[in-house]
């Protein structure tokens, strides 16, 4: 633009509504957190972090979330890796199939898992939906699919900025066999993109509600509202932490974003 | 397929061995097992909906499910989601907009470009119950623009404006802007300089400028963004459920979708089915809106090249 005479109090006003309607929800939060007739007090937080239901709820989202993480990059490195050097006409499905599930609520599709392992009989006769163990198989089979998204999109960057072809022909000329290339050789190059993919899936696993909720399992998002409707303040200061771990990941993404600039610069 | 099978064997590709073998290859057997992840947790459950929205429980074909969605709780639902979905996608739209246009050409410093985009990555993602809790914090009956109000003697009541259909309208706005930035940024980005330039060489004003080169450019690109945002709010379940609690049982299709699964509320198991099976066919369309504009959006900036 070489003109940039624009009234750019313009931007200043629409930025400060935005501003406005953005923070203005989170400054109530916190002040509804710390604040007390009494005055100011920080109460709520050690409260809720040493209630055991808290640690409890926090660690089962946590544990999920490690799990959901690992098993999405073991199914996406590989079939991406795969796609990529030898099937590259089944580049397309499987952009699809990935992003079908940012369209497909949660809530839908944890009811079509319910009906579907209803009808399934395992051998021996196991149905998944009658064992707590069966509803966190499926918990998590959810879990990854909604993490493929970004697992993909992060993983199918990363690869194209790597020439896989030339790391695999010459892993292969040193005689290595395909688990070696892929576990030696691909995942350390993709490191940065693999956790890229991680932590937005670390968040999102974190303040999932839909799914834990309709398969009764002990997540820390359907216990943070139940806690509202008993501990108001309490609930409101986990709502703060969910908050600032959201934020947290998502700057480390960026810091990430910025770290494989850096490289990429040099 | 026979014209190309001649091909291959008159341009003398290599023996029948080695065609054979490139026929046979096991290459697939590398995706076998994320496409028996995708089928298992993903498509065989979306089609056991569809099915069974389609069958009666002995499962026999029967469209008696889907006459089932005329029930007058099942329309309530769908125009109060119908509407909020609008109302929020040209809310966010409008606002998310503004924004993405402040801080890309409305020549803000480049701090604020970053933090906005920073925050835009966070608010998307912050949806649901905590979400909810913070604007309880800020419109709720003790909450923060009350005690803020009290000295004036002026009151916001609640119930009108949180705990209802204008309270979904509000929340929900909070995660479209954020999502609509983060759509809008690479499209204004895309309006070339020489565009204005050539504008403004011919005469043209500002708001000339806008009304007939900026905005009909960026016409399906803000198109599609607004499907997107509709179908993110007609699919959005924790937050409507989170601010409405027990009042509103029945207010939105994601709610009442919920309810059927959990106790069959409506003591019809296929009934919930054919709802479940609706929204997908709303999603679905709104996708296929969103593809076509964006594959109009990419037509304009691909021909001006």
């Amino acid at each position: 633009m070489v003109t940039q005479k624009r009234p750019s109090w313009l931007a200043w006003f629409w930025l400060l509504v935005a501003f406005l309607y953005l923070f203005l929800p989170l400054v109530a939060m916190v002040w509804s957190a710390v604040t007390s007739p009494r005055g100011f007090y920080l109460d709520a937080f050690t409260d809720v972090i040493a209630a055991p239901k808290f640690a409890e709820t926090f660690l089962f989202s946590l544990r999920s979330a490690v799990f959901t993480i690992l098993i999405s990059a073991l199914l996406v490195v590989p079939t991406t890796y795969w796609v990529q050097l030898r099937m590259p006409r089944m580049r397309p499905v499987i952009e699809f199939l990935t992003v079908v599930p940012l369209v497909i609520p949660a809530l839908l599709m944890t009811f079509g898992l319910i009906r579907f392992f209803n009808s399934v009989r395992l051998p021996n006769d196991i149905l998944l939906t009658n064992s707590n163990e069966g509803l966190y198989v499926m918990l998590l089979g959810a879990y990854v699919i909604i993490s493929f998204p970004f697992m993909y999109r992060a993983v199918d960057a990363g690869m194209q900025a790597v020439n896989i072809r030339a790391l695999t022909e010459a892993a292969q000329s040193l005689g290595a066999g395909w688990f070696t290339i892929l576990f030696r050789v691909i995942f350390p190059n993709l490191l940065v993109a693999v956790l890229n993919g991680a932590f937005i899936t670390f968040a999102i696993v974190l303040g999932e509600f839909t799914v834990s909720s309709l398969l009764n399992q002990p997540a820390f998002s359907p216990y943070m509202l139940d806690l509202s409707s008993r501990q108001g303040d309490q609930a409101t200061a986990l709502g703060i932490i969910s908050f600032v771990l959201t934020w947290a990941c998502i700057a480390a993404i960026q810091r990430l974003g910025r770290g494989r600039a850096r490289v990429a610069a040099v | 397929m026979a014209s190309v099978t001649t091909t291959a064997t008159t341009t003398g590709s290599p023996t029948p061995w080695v065609r054979l073998r490139s026929r046979l290859s096991f290459d697939w057997v590398g995706l076998v097992p994320f496409f028996a992840f995708v089928a298992v947790f993903l498509i065989f459950p979306a089609l056991s909906i569809v099915v069974r929205a389609l069958t009666d429980s002995a499962g026999n074909l029967t469209l008696a499910n889907i006459a089932g969605l005329t029930n007058p709780v099942i329309t309530l639902a769908y125009q109060n989601s119908l509407l909020v979905s609008l109302i929020t996608a040209v809310s966010g739209s409008v606002l998310g907009g503004l924004l993405a246009w402040a801080i890309t050409l409305g020549g803000l410093p480049g701090w604020i470009r970053s933090a906005v985009l920073s925050f835009s990555g966070v608010g998307a993602n912050f949806a649901g119950v905590p979400l909810v809790f913070a604007f309880v914090a800020l419109l709720g009956r003790i909450g923060l623009l009350n005690q803020l109000l009290k000295p004036t003697g002026v009151s916001i009541d609640p119930q009108t404006f949180l705990y209802g259909f204008w309270g979904l309208c509000i929340v929900y706005t909070y995660f479209q802007v954020p999502l609509m930035v983060l759509i809008m940024v690479p499209a204004l980005e895309g309006l070339r300089k020489e565009w204005r330039e050539a504008a403004e060489n011919l005469g043209a004003t500002q708001t000339q400028y806008w009304r007939y080169v900026a905005f009909p450019i960026l016409m399906p690109a803000i198109l599609g963004s607004a499907a997107l945002l509709f179908a993110n709010a007609f699919s959005t379940y924790v937050t409507a459920t989170a601010l409405l609690g027990a009042i509103g049982q029945t207010f939105a299709v994601t709610i009442v979708v919920a309810n059927q699964f959990r106790t069959d509320t409506f003591g019809d198991p296929g009934l919930g089915f054919a709802l479940a099976f609706s929204m997908m066919v709303v999603i679905g369309l709104t996708i296929a809106l969103y593809t076509w504009s964006r594959r109009r959006a990419e037509r304009w900036t691909r021909k001006v090249e």
